[in-house]
């Protein structure tokens, strides 16, 4: 029974460290929690299998024969074993509960040449300001191998900013300033979520983080700060507009078939071209969109809360990228309908 | 006329209708009258309205179906009829439908009412995993998901889990200590009588303008504080099933304290006994924390006070210490009732005594201790003061151990037993399995630095599932299963069981494992839409989450037909040691015509001829002459 609960542990291990069970390894924060996590899966196995042999066998070996009325043996404990079934559970946890704490430790140290971002959650998006910098975005960039220090506030209810490849996960929570650290170490878009349930629209609460080069993102904060990017030559408007409608958190809350937003928390903006000219009277189709991006409760559509959509997009974007949205919004699904 | 008349004047459902009416009025009346008064406009706020009449209306009914009857006239110095015994027992299906004060109806009424809301909370399950069967919306709005899984976990948790082992208790607890009922029978009958109003309250919430509640069970603030009406109707449902939890336990540890037959002494209690004991302490204990956190909100929300508010000096973090204050040892009493269900079960189907006993107790009261020092882990990301983390961590691990002790005890009371697999020894066989992965998933959650990533994850949801479904709904299928033949007097269809086991074991693991790995691979719980990279592990839980549906109607068909039609069951089919076998399938009214004396522990297997009780033909024994210790 040993031998068989040994090779059992041994298969058990090794399946579990083959299974592909985090999303990419983007921080150095992940790569510390996925070892640990490891750690806990190799010491986990043993115990499951110990538990799951002796039961099967006893099972098989004590099982009654068909007619048999006797009973077991009259056992009533054993305080040897009792001991032994005390101390060595919590010699392992102590273990792993030291470990565990180091980890911690380590993962939330305070690093020198720290970027510091202040980000805010609010009903149903995430916007980011970079104080040093000077630079407000809706996009979440961040300069690879720099430690990054997040200071997290809520507008209304609670959120928790989490980048799955980075690990790290905090509450945001009105009136106070929560925390957390990260060192990004690998390039590429990843996901920002929330995963503090927050109303209607959490589900699709979802942005992104671009990690680029420092000299990449040291132009981004240049270009940020001169009054926006102008769209870059060869971008077409369309992904221009594309480009804002998914980075300032659009998708969160509305659906838009070109943007791959299926969203329903806001009005559905497939149909926008065809009722904006004539939503509001004496209002072009082109300054009803723009009222509506920046003061959202002028004209709130029926069948929709009023005061759900954040006011600030005026703060968060420039006129021009809000041009563009425009644009984007207004012809982009006259396209999709001549298709 | 007269007897028309006599309808509303008696306890009863009519009166309860006039009751519920009049309360209803009542409250009507009094708020537009206040706001009047106030100069509130509009004077008619049917928020306000409602809010009043969701506390009045309860209360209403309950006098009329006439919890309250014996109470009033003992208050009014009216002549209380002496024990005449007119509201105990059963003996039509009617008498299920009054207030009844035997603890073995109260029992039934319990289980039936509480299987009714689980069958209701599994269909929202369902519900959910239609809508989640693909990335997208399928059939819901988001509102209306947010309502299912919040209106699920409610159901599942203060209507079907933490009430049915009350039920379950309520019915075997007497029996096996040998009493005629419990301490407090109108009490009894009152607790019961609570929990169906809670239950439609929360059910009815789908109804109230703006949708169900749709923050989640945990009713986290300040979005509890600032959705529409339906929040309202889980933050009262609540305190009705609070207080329904609360008298309960302190019947049960009145009765477990002053009500033990001679000679059964704390030692010698089976540990179904010891594991309702510690449950009730932790309810009488928690609960109140729990109804506390509820008005709180009530109060932001109803009369605009600022507890939860940060602009006017609230604390939003302070709602989450005091709800977890109670929410974690709640994970206890929904699953230290089942400990004692798996002892009784595992012994008596096995052949074998306990192994280890006393430590099987005492680890129980170590769990309620460790119980109360580690409800913060709920909390590691909440931005809660950062070095609370550490000591929560490690006395959430500690709680390892006693649990381990459980685990390792009936195992080794497997160990050379004559192991007899019954539809409920199989059940506790696969609770033991899932109640280990659980447990597992556990310590991994305990760790701070893999917490922070897992956290508010499907992780999450596997982990709550494996330890309270395939921990707690587990144990309570076992349990009604061996209990069956005592309740009913007739014996449910073995093969039947069996096949209810495999489907919802085999299903149970393909629905909630691979909630495991979409949890670490980082989707979030409490999404109507996720990310598409989810899709296919989604569409197989999903798919498996209706099978596993679908097997509890085997259940269901199982337990009527054998009610209705099944074999009679003899007084002790398991040839069992515990008093409550030692009486007619079921048990006489007042449970023992001659009262048992214990003489010894209650798992003597192995001793030919060993008994737990005797029951004396000449002279019972008084209670007030006890003897401590009877010849072993």
């Amino acid at each position: 029974m040993l031998l068989i609960g040994v090779i059992a542990s041994v298969i058990g291990v090794l399946i579990c460290l083959q299974i592909d069970w985090f999303p990419t390894e983007g921080s150095t924060q992940s790569e510390e929690i996925d070892t640990l996590y490891d750690v806990l899966l190799i010491v986990s196995v043993p115990i499951f299998v110990l538990v799951m042999t002796i039961a099967i066998y006893s099972v098989f070996a004590f099982r009654a024969k068909p007619g048999d009325k006797g009973d077991g043996a009259h056992i009533h404990g054993n305080t040897k074993l009792e001991i032994v079934w005390v101390t060595i559970p919590f010699m392992i946890v102590s273990a792993l509960a030291i470990y565990g704490w180091v980890v911690l430790d380590d993962i939330e140290a305070k690093k020198p040449n720290e970027l510091v971002v202040n980000v805010t959650g609010e009903q149903f998006t995430w916007s980011f300001d970079y104080p040093d910098e000077k630079v407000k975005s809706n996009e979440l960039v961040l300069p690879v191998d720099r430690p990054v220090h997040f200071e997290i506030h809520a507008k209304d209810v609670l959120h928790s900013f989490w980048v799955p490849a980075f690990r790290m996960k905090q509450d945001a929570v009105p009136g106070i300033t929560t925390n957390t650290r990260v060192t990004p170490n690998k390039e590429g878009t990843y996901e920002v979520v929330c995963a503090e349930l927050c109303g209607i629209g959490h589900a699709t609460m979802r942005q992104q983080v671009r990690v680029i080069s420092s000299a990449e993102f040291d132009k981004w904060v240049k270009d940020r700060s001169e009054g926006g990017a102008a769209p870059e030559e060869g971008e077409s408007p369309m992904a221009a507009g594309r480009q804002i409608f998914t980075s300032a958190g659009c998708n969160a809350c509305h659906t838009l078939a070109d943007a791959n937003a299926n969203a329903q928390v806001g009005p559905d903006l497939d149909e926008l071209p065809d009722v904006a000219a004539t939503r509001e009277k004496g209002t072009s189709a082109e300054d009803y969109v723009q009222e509506s991006i920046v003061d959202p409760d002028a004209l709130v559509v029926k069948g929709f809360p009023a005061g759900t959509m954040p006011k600030n997009f005026a703060d968060q974007l420039t006129p021009e990228e809000i041009d563009t949205l425009v644009q984007y919004l207004l012809g982009e699904s006259k396209t999709e309908k001549s298709k | 006329m007269a007897v028309a008349l006599r309808r509303f004047t008696g306890p009863g459902w009519y009166r309860a209708l006039l009751g519920t009416l009049l309360a209803a009025a009542f409250a009507l009346g009094l708020v537009v009258l206040l706001r009047e008064l106030y100069g509130y406009d509009p004077i008619v706020d049917w928020d306000a309205i409602v809010t009043v009449m969701l506390i009045a209306a309860p209360l209403g009914f309950l006098v009329g179906i006439g919890c309250f009857d014996y109470w009033f006239y003992w208050a009014s110095g009216k002549p209380t009829r002496p024990e005449d015994h007119s509201g105990h027992g059963a003996y039509s299906w009617r008498d299920y439908f009054r207030v009844n004060t035997d603890h073995k109806v109260i029992g039934i009424q319990y289980i039936v009412t509480t299987v009714f809301f689980f069958f209701f909370g599994g269909l929202l399950a369902m519900l959910m995993r239609a809508e989640l069967a693909a990335p997208g919306s399928q059939f819901v709005d988001p509102n209306t998901f947010n309502g299912l899984f919040s209106v699920h976990a409610s159901l599942m948790i203060f209507l079907f889990i933490i009430p049915v082992f009350a039920g379950i208790a309520n019915y075997v607890l007497p029996l096996m200590i040998g009493a005629p009922d419990m301490a407090f029978p109108r009490l009894n009958a009152l607790s019961y009588w609570m929990l169906p109003l809670a239950g439609i309250m929360m059910t009815a919430s789908f109804f109230a303008p703006g949708g169900s509640f749709a923050t989640g069970w945990t009713a986290y603030a300040p979005l509890s504080t600032d959705t529409p009406l339906g929040q309202t109707f889980f933050t009262l449902g609540v305190q009705f099933a609070g207080a329904s939890s609360i008298a309960t336990a302190l019947n049960f540890l009145v009765t477990i304290i002053t009500m033990r037959a001679p000679g059964m002494t704390f030692w010698r209690m089976p540990l179904l006994v010891w594991a309702n004991f510690t449950t009730s302490l932790l309810v009488v204990i928690a609960t109140p924390f729990i109804a506390g956190s509820q008005f709180f909100v009530l109060f932001d929300r109803a009369l605009h006070t600022d507890f939860f508010q940060p602009g006017a000096g609230g604390d939003v973090i302070m709602y989450q210490h005091v709800f977890w204050f109670y929410s974690h040892p709640a994970v206890y009493i929904m699953m230290l009732p089942g400990f004692g269900i798996i002892s009784e079960v595992i012994s008596t189907n096995a052949r074998k005594p306990v192994f280890g006993y006393r430590m099987m107790a005492f680890s129980l009261m170590a769990i309620v201790v460790l119980g109360f020092t580690v409800w913060a882990h709920h909390m590691f990301v909440s931005g809660m003061h950062s070095w609370l983390r550490v000591p929560m961590m490690i006395t959430t691990m500690l709680i390892a151990v006693p649990t381990g002790i459980k685990i390792f005890s009936w195992l080794a009371t497997l160990w050379r037993g004559v192991i007899h697999l019954t539809t409920p020894m199989l059940f506790a066989l696969g609770f033991i399995t899932m109640f280990t992965l659980g447990g597992i998933s556990g310590i991994v959650l305990a760790v701070v630095p893999v917490d922070i990533h897992v956290s508010d994850t499907y992780f999450v949801v596997a982990h709550i599932h494996y330890v309270l479904f395939g921990g707690s709904v587990f144990t309570i299928f076992a349990g009604i299963y061996h209990w069956f033949p005592k309740m009913t007097g007739r014996m449910y269809d073995e093969r039947l069981g069996k096949l209810h086991f495999w489907l919802s074991f085999i299903f149970f693991n393909l629905t909630f494992g691979p909630m495991h790995f979409v949890g670490v691979d980082g989707m979030p719980r409490r999404v109507a839409d996720y990310a598409d990279q989810f899709a296919t592990l989604n569409a197989i839980i999903s798919a498996s989450s209706f099978i596993f549906g679908l097997s509890m109607l085997i259940w269901l068909y199982n337990m009527i037909s054998s009610w209705r039609h099944g074999p009679k069951a003899a007084a002790n089919p398991w040839r069992a040691h515990t008093i409550e076998w030692q009486v007619s399938s079921p048990p006489p009214v007042f449970n023992f015509d001659k009262v048992p004396t214990v003489v010894g522990g209650p798992y003597e297997y192995g001793i030919p001829g060993a008994q737990h009780a005797v029951f004396d033909d000449k002279k019972p024994v008084p209670a007030a002459t006890k003897p401590v210790v009877a010849h072993e």
